[in-house]
């Protein structure tokens, strides 16, 4: 504690590292208040799980937008994937077959959009709202506007199951943010997105290849919505033909809340998941208090914008301070 | 004898002089025929217009508006007494309907309404007394004491607020009834289960649902049952989709409720004449609605 009292720097770093984490605490209490059955082992562990499929989608929309890009196909994504998955077992074919297809389109679609973005010098934002049209319209023809069911328990093990008292999604959600932690820390890959999201021209100048990076960043988001796929389907014990709808607007709200910079190069994945806990919580306490419909989407749009604030005046007193250690590319972000 | 025969004659000719009389036309322009539902309403016409001794021309229009349009042109130039119009879309059929009334032929709209034009009338399902009914079953079933949830459709949409406004309007006449959480949860089956969720985790007393549609009743029924609930809480959606149809049959779910497209079709022809007639019409013909249980 004396040590950041000293330095300034530490002491703005840890208001942006937990300013958000902060923000959740206050909304935990908060919420434990108003409602008792809030802060209860079945709610949270409820809670958990149902913030899983945003929270997957979301530590991929951060490796995304850290590299300076944008994916809003992935609802999308989602929908084809599960649907090709589901349809795939309808024909009779064992549920490692279909998990491994859902997986597979997703992988595939999101390598599709990487080598246009990449390669076709394409902004990320077109080629991604062409995909989500054209993904959520290939579901449509797919499905004929049906769901498609799916009887396998072993499939549907992914998103009802339990591993001791701990629901799957909640276990496969915590191997991927683990995984992404040294994804970002460990990997060569991981580094190469930081340096993209920072400096584009440099990193070409200085012998990167950042059209194969490119391609990766897409491709692993594209592979995690193929595994939001698996998991909504078997939640749904169906693929829907509408699942998915604006699910890139909660992720990327996730992220921003998260504390990543939506012009690339800053952020971190540990914020993410505060950001998409703060997302489920807020909805789960309008559940249980009863909140007006009305009301709902007018408190989460003042919750967001209030908590993106506070972050943005937490550490705003460090700007003098950052503007002495951090890189041009930086200050010309933050001007 | 001849006087006889004269009678004969003369009940023949006013026979023959009535039939001419009554054989009008009247024109259906309907929005697809891809749809089991609209395919049910175009029967449902030609039956009643069978049974009335009136003829029925109907032209598809695939639910393409410009085709809805030229099969309307066709229908006034064949010079039909009145068209039953089934919009593809409420806006786009307003220049059908202009030309309709140019040609002095009157317009009846059914299932979708016009967003301009002149209009005799307009029919479609009640969708308050469809959330009506539903109320009713369930307090029925509870004896009239009971909790109950109410998951709601996307706001401000006409659906919801209808079928909300019957299921509340029913709820008011029992007072034992009480409706303990009303959530939204987007005509959506994955938000259905997630709202359904946290409203179980909400109430431990819950003795019914009652869903604005039938995906977010599928998905508040998953919720259900993975709570181990599903032997207290029953569920009526609306709609009576396939999926819910047959989760009524497997006693998953307890009722829904289903739309008259044969009816609506039937009246559609009854309110034609009527407007031929002369007969004064009111503006809005609610078409009830049945429970599938």
């Amino acid at each position: 504690m004396k040590a950041i009292r000293q330095a300034g720097r530490p002491r703005q770093e840890l208001f942006r590292r937990y300013g958000m984490l902060l923000v959740l605490v206050v909304m935990v209490f908060l919420a434990s208040m108003l409602s008792d059955r809030f802060l209860t082992a079945s709610n949270l562990l409820n809670v958990t799980r149902q913030v899983t499929i945003n929270a997957i989608l979301a530590a991929g929309m951060t490796i995304v937008i850290i590299s300076g890009g944008i994916d809003l196909s992935i609802g999308s994504v989602v929908a084809i994937s599960g649907a090709l998955g589901a349809g795939l077992m309808a024909t009779g074919a064992g549920w490692a077959a279909g998990v491994l297809v859902t997986l597979l389109v997703g992988l595939a679609l999101g390598i599709t959009n990487g080598l246009f973005i990449a390669y076709g010098q394409l902004p990320p934002f077109i080629v991604t709202l062409a995909t989500m049209a054209l993904a959520r319209g290939f579901t449509q023809v797919y499905t004929g506007g049906r769901a498609i069911t799916v009887t396998s328990q072993t499939f549907q093990w992914f998103g009802h199951g339990y591993v001791g008292s701990i629901p799957v999604p909640v276990i496969i959600m915590i191997i991927i943010y683990i995984l992404g932690y040294f994804f970002f820390k460990r990997t060569k890959l991981g580094r190469l997105v930081y340096a993209v999201g920072g400096n584009e021209h440099a990193c070409r100048m200085a012998g990167i290849r950042v059209n194969r990076v490119k391609v990766a960043i897409y491709g692993i988001n594209g592979l995690l919505a193929g595994l939001v796929g698996v998991i909504l389907t078997a939640r749904l014990f169906s693929a829907q033909p509408t699942a998915g709808v604006a699910y890139e607007m909660d992720a990327i709200a996730a992220v921003i809340l998260g504390g990543t910079s939506l012009s690339g190069g800053r952020g971190n994945i540990g914020g993410t998941i505060v950001g998409a806990l703060i997302i489920g919580v807020l909805g789960n306490v309008f559940n249980l208090m009863d909140v007006s419909p009305f009301y709902q989407d007018v408190a989460k749009g003042l919750v967001i914008l209030v908590a993106v604030l506070l972050d943005r005046l937490l550490h705003a007193g460090g700007g003098s301070l950052r503007r002495g250690v951090s890189s041009g590319a930086d200050q010309a972000k933050s001007a | 004898m001849r006087k006889s025969l004269v009678v004969l004659i003369a009940l023949v000719t006013l026979a023959l002089f009535s039939a001419a009389v009554s054989a009008q036309t009247i024109g259906l322009a309907i929005s697809t025929l891809d749809n089991p539902f609209f395919v049910d309403l175009k029967d449902g016409a030609e039956a009643k217009a069978a049974e009335l001794g009136v003829s029925l021309r109907v032209v598809d229009a695939q639910d393409d508006p410009a085709r809805q349009l030229s099969g309307i042109e066709d229908l006034i130039a064949r010079k039909v007494d009145l068209i039953l119009v089934n919009p593809t879309d409420s806006a786009a059929v307003v220049p059908a309907i202009l030309a309709a009334n140019r040609a002095g032929i009157p317009v009846i709209t059914i299932d979708r309404s016009a967003d301009g034009g002149e209009v005799a009338a307009y029919i479609a399902s009640d969708n308050v007394l469809g959330g009506k009914m539903a109320g009713e079953f369930i307090a029925e079933l509870l004896g009239g004491k009971g909790k109950v949830v109410e998951i709601e459709g996307i706001p401000g949409t006409n659906a919801a607020r209808e079928r909300g406004q019957g299921f509340n309007e029913a709820m008011a006449n029992y007072p034992e009834m009480e409706v303990v959480a009303r959530q939204e949860a987007g005509f959506d089956r994955a938000k259905g289960l997630t709202v359904m969720e946290n409203i179980l985790q909400a109430q431990p007393e819950i003795d019914a649902v009652f869903c604005h549609n039938d995906e977010m009743a599928l998905g508040a029924i998953i919720a259900i049952q993975a709570a181990g609930r599903a032997d207290k809480i029953k569920v009526v959606g609306f709609d009576a989709t396939d999926d819910a149809v047959a989760a009524v049959k497997e006693g998953r779910m307890l009722a829904t409720v289903a739309q008259q497209p044969r009816l609506m079709g039937a009246l559609g022809v009854e309110y034609a004449l009527k407007v031929l007639q002369g007969e004064e019409v009111a503006d809005f013909i609610p078409v009830p609605l049945e429970l599938v249980k």
